[in-house]
């Protein structure tokens, strides 16, 4: 990688936070693209030296091999405790929560608004892709209505489960968060906005501001079973009308 | 020496400091002590007490299911205590507030009018300084009126030193009563 | 005598982890632990610590892994129902191999039972509410003193050893007030090149409890805890003897139930009965040598509990002669009663 010569400049490189291992996440799955810029804002930040992320249980548990900044595990959703531990011992620390949807809106509820009622001085990754993929397949609180799943073989039926939870409209009745945005990653625009976001997320961080959540829409395709392309189709015509992308807040 | 002793009323009339206060005193003279008051649920309605244990030998139980001494600030704790009183105990209780007599005839008694004598003295808020010094007087082996009103530097909160005066004239006057 | 202070013992617990150096504290309220929060929320701020009131049980343990995993001495305390709840987290602190201090004080079950004293939550204590192969260091004091003593070397063994320490009290220890001495810092300072604290230099910490292969990782990973453990049990037994030099009848009891078969012996002694008290004060690691030696000159072997029968189960495999065995337990907020202990005692010599 080092062999440079007159006639080619470098343009893209692999962050330098991001570890140089064999990837576990599907094909088409959004994780893989948020781990590598978020190592990206931790390069452009510089604050390698300074971070530590909290992984959650779900498909991105092994999260800290990937990044290469001092990691944690949480038991399921409690990451933004724990989170929160770190943070009050290390206030100068840049300390992140990565979690998925039944970790933040399922078993994790209670963390996940309270770390953010506190305006805990940390920053939430929400990884919402409406499915449990570690687990294989089952409804998430963000699966759509009449989506099919492992435990909603019929379709989620709100009548019985109720209707997908909306994160980023349940953080924005509190007070205290600074910054609150919903993006996507199904194409380059919507990668790069979800980067100014979590960028901006970590800023706040280091500024001492407080509470950023930053809700990201992804895909699963092998849980959905369909096709990158498909998936990241279907985030745009069946997620994105319910959970609208942009910001709700930045103070 | 070893006396288990309830001192109870209700909230406000200071019957978890009262018990502190015996306790610290006796602490000084080298004695065994432990306090523990009602607490939780029990607290609610109104009614207060708490256990206080003085020995000369180390404490089990700081429990006291059937007490050596009862001081009864109000009549529901007389109503309440009285029956667990062991044989041949003492049951100090404040006739200012309470109308009746008690029943039994095998424990000792006696009566002090505690709000009159804390009123007379200039504050009615210090009826339990009233108790106990009736009761070292009747129980001098207990622990010294000297140390009491010594502990009263530690038990009373810095809020209320102020008070201290009085609970001191009242301690002394319900002290030197000859009954 | 003139250096003794009157606390509740509650308080004794929260003064005695500031002076342990602990500085992060959190808690969820439930009666009767309820003045350690109280205390730790006044005193903390005070010397520079954080008092943070968590949003469940399950949040507090959890922020304590955090902090411990950041490096700190952090402590969270509950009573019973309370800590059926942290039990998820205290398994994966020992997953994670991280220090911590745990306070319960116990109170009566199951479910939301009531508010007094009990000692029915030795089994969730010494056997783990949680799941996988692990232990927690269980410490069970008897008085103020030995409560705030006991929480000083709490932290001591939790840093020690990385693994979790359990102060395992009951309502009544928590509520009295006894007069006791301020313990005195050990001292000691532990290294914990683990911590997260930006790897600065240094290749990235990562603090978990997961192995997802079980052939090389898992198994290691408990056959190490295990060595820990090991060592535990080799150098960390404490237990307190009281008159068993020549004792036929050894009453054994701990926390609470022991300071009333304390006043028992007494009575027993008076009239003539060679009864004595085997106390342990730490509950896992268990003294089983200790009180199997000790059980081999008696002719009885009584275990007196605010239950109706755990740690006998501890004494039975120490003792391993059930002929010599013999129970006597209150529950649900009840205490033992002396006499009744004495009775018993009585009644063994004929």
């Amino acid at each position: 990688m080092e062999a440079k010569t007159a006639d080619f400049k470098y343009v893209y490189d692999r962050p330098k936070s991001l570890v140089d291992v064999p990837t576990h996440y599907c094909p088409g799955c959004g994780h893989g693209i948020v781990h590598k810029i978020l190592a990206e804002v931790i390069d452009e930040l510089g604050i390698r030296d300074d971070t530590i992320i909290v992984a959650p249980v779900g498909c991105s548990v092994l999260l800290y091999n990937y990044i290469d900044v001092d990691g944690c595990e949480a038991a399921h959703g409690r990451a933004p405790a724990v989170a929160t531990g770190l943070k009050r011992v290390h206030k100068d620390k840049v300390v992140i929560s990565y979690q998925g949807d039944g970790d933040l809106l399922a078993i994790g509820t209670g963390e996940a608004i309270h770390v953010a009622n506190r305006g805990e001085n940390i920053t939430t990754i929400f990884m919402n892709n409406a499915i449990y993929g570690m687990t294989g397949g089952q409804m998430a609180p963000t699966t759509m209505e009449n989506q099919i799943t492992k435990t909603t073989p019929y379709g989620r039926d709100t009548s019985d489960v109720g209707f997908p939870i909306r994160g980023c409209e349940l953080v924005n009745t509190l007070e205290s968060p600074v910054f609150i945005e919903r993006c996507a990653v199904y194409d380059v625009k919507h990668v790069l906005k979800t980067k100014r976001a979590i960028k901006k997320g970590l800023q706040n961080q280091i500024e001492g501001k407080g509470y950023s959540f930053i809700e990201v829409l992804s895909m699963c395709p092998t849980n959905w079973g369909i096709s990158p392309v498909k998936s990241a189709e279907w985030v745009k015509e069946v997620m994105e009308p319910y959970y609208r992308l942009g910001n709700f807040r930045d103070l | 020496m070893h006396e288990e002793i309830i001192v109870a009323g209700f909230g406000g009339q200071g019957v978890i400091m009262a018990g502190k206060l015996l306790c610290l005193a006796a602490m000084k003279e080298g004695k065994h002590v432990s306090h523990i008051p009602s607490y939780g649920a029990e607290m609610r309605g109104g009614t207060a007490n708490c256990s206080v244990v003085i020995s000369d030998n180390p404490i089990g139980s700081p429990v006291v299911p059937h007490p050596t001494i009862v001081v009864a600030m109000n009549g529901p704790s007389m109503r309440k205590f009285e029956p667990r009183l062991k044989k041949g105990g003492l049951l100090l209780y404040n006739s200012s507030l309470i109308d009746f007599k008690p029943e039994r005839d095998d424990i000792e008694v006696i009566a002090i009018k505690a709000n009159d004598i804390a009123e007379d003295e200039g504050s009615k808020m210090a009826a339990n300084m009233a108790a106990i010094g009736r009761l070292q007087a009747v129980k001098p082996e207990l622990v010294s009126l000297d140390n009491i009103i010594d502990a009263l530097k530690i038990a009373v909160s810095k809020r209320n030193q102020k008070h201290n005066e009085v609970n001191i004239k009242v301690l002394k006057r319900a002290n030197s009563i000859t009954a | 005598m003139s250096d003794q202070i009157l606390m509740k013992g509650n308080e004794a617990v929260g003064e005695a982890a500031i002076i342990a150096g602990c500085r992060y504290y959190f808690a969820y309220p439930i009666t009767p632990q309820n003045e350690i929060p109280a205390y730790m929320a006044k005193r903390l701020p005070e010397v520079g610590g954080t008092f943070l009131q968590a949003e469940s049980e399950l949040a507090a343990i959890n922020m304590v892994f955090g902090a411990s995993a950041a490096g700190a001495r952090a402590m969270t305390s509950s009573s019973s129902p309370g800590i059926s709840l942290k039990q998820e987290g205290i398994s994966y602190i020992a997953g994670a191999e991280l220090p911590c201090v745990i306070v319960d004080m116990m109170r009566g079950g199951p479910g939301l039972g009531n508010i007094a004293g009990s000692q029915a939550d030795y089994f969730q204590a010494t056997r783990g509410g949680g799941n996988g192969d692990y232990r927690v260091l269980v410490i069970a004091p008897a008085s103020v003193q030995e409560l705030a003593d006991m929480t000083v070397k709490a932290f001591d063994l939790a840093d020690q050893y990385s693994i979790p320490v359990m102060i395992l009290g009951d309502g009544f220890l928590g509520q009295m007030s006894e007069p006791f001495t301020l313990p005195k810092p050990s001292g000691k300072n532990f290294k914990k090149p683990w911590a997260l604290t930006g790897a600065k230099g240094r290749k990235p910490n990562i603090i978990a409890s997961m192995r997802l292969t079980p052939e090389d990782l898992l198994e290691k990973h408990n056959l190490k805890l295990q060595k820990t453990y090991q060592e535990i049990e080799a150098n960390e037994v404490m237990y307190e003897s009281y008159l068993l030099d020549d004792a036929e009848y050894v009453i054994v009891a701990y926390g609470t139930s022991a300071r009333i078969s304390r006043s028992a012996i007494t009575e027993l002694r008076k009239e003539g009965i060679k009864a004595g008290l085997f106390r342990p004060l730490t509950l896992w690691p268990y003294p089983y040598k200790e009180l199997k030696a000790v059980s081999e000159r008696a002719k009885k072997v009584l275990t007196v509990e605010m239950s109706l029968g755990q740690m006998v189960e501890d004494v039975r495999l120490a003792v391993q002669d059930d002929a010599k065995i013999d129970f006597y337990g209150r529950t649900g907020g009840m205490l033992p009663v002396s006499e009744e202990i004495i009775r018993k005692v009585r009644s063994y010599g004929g």
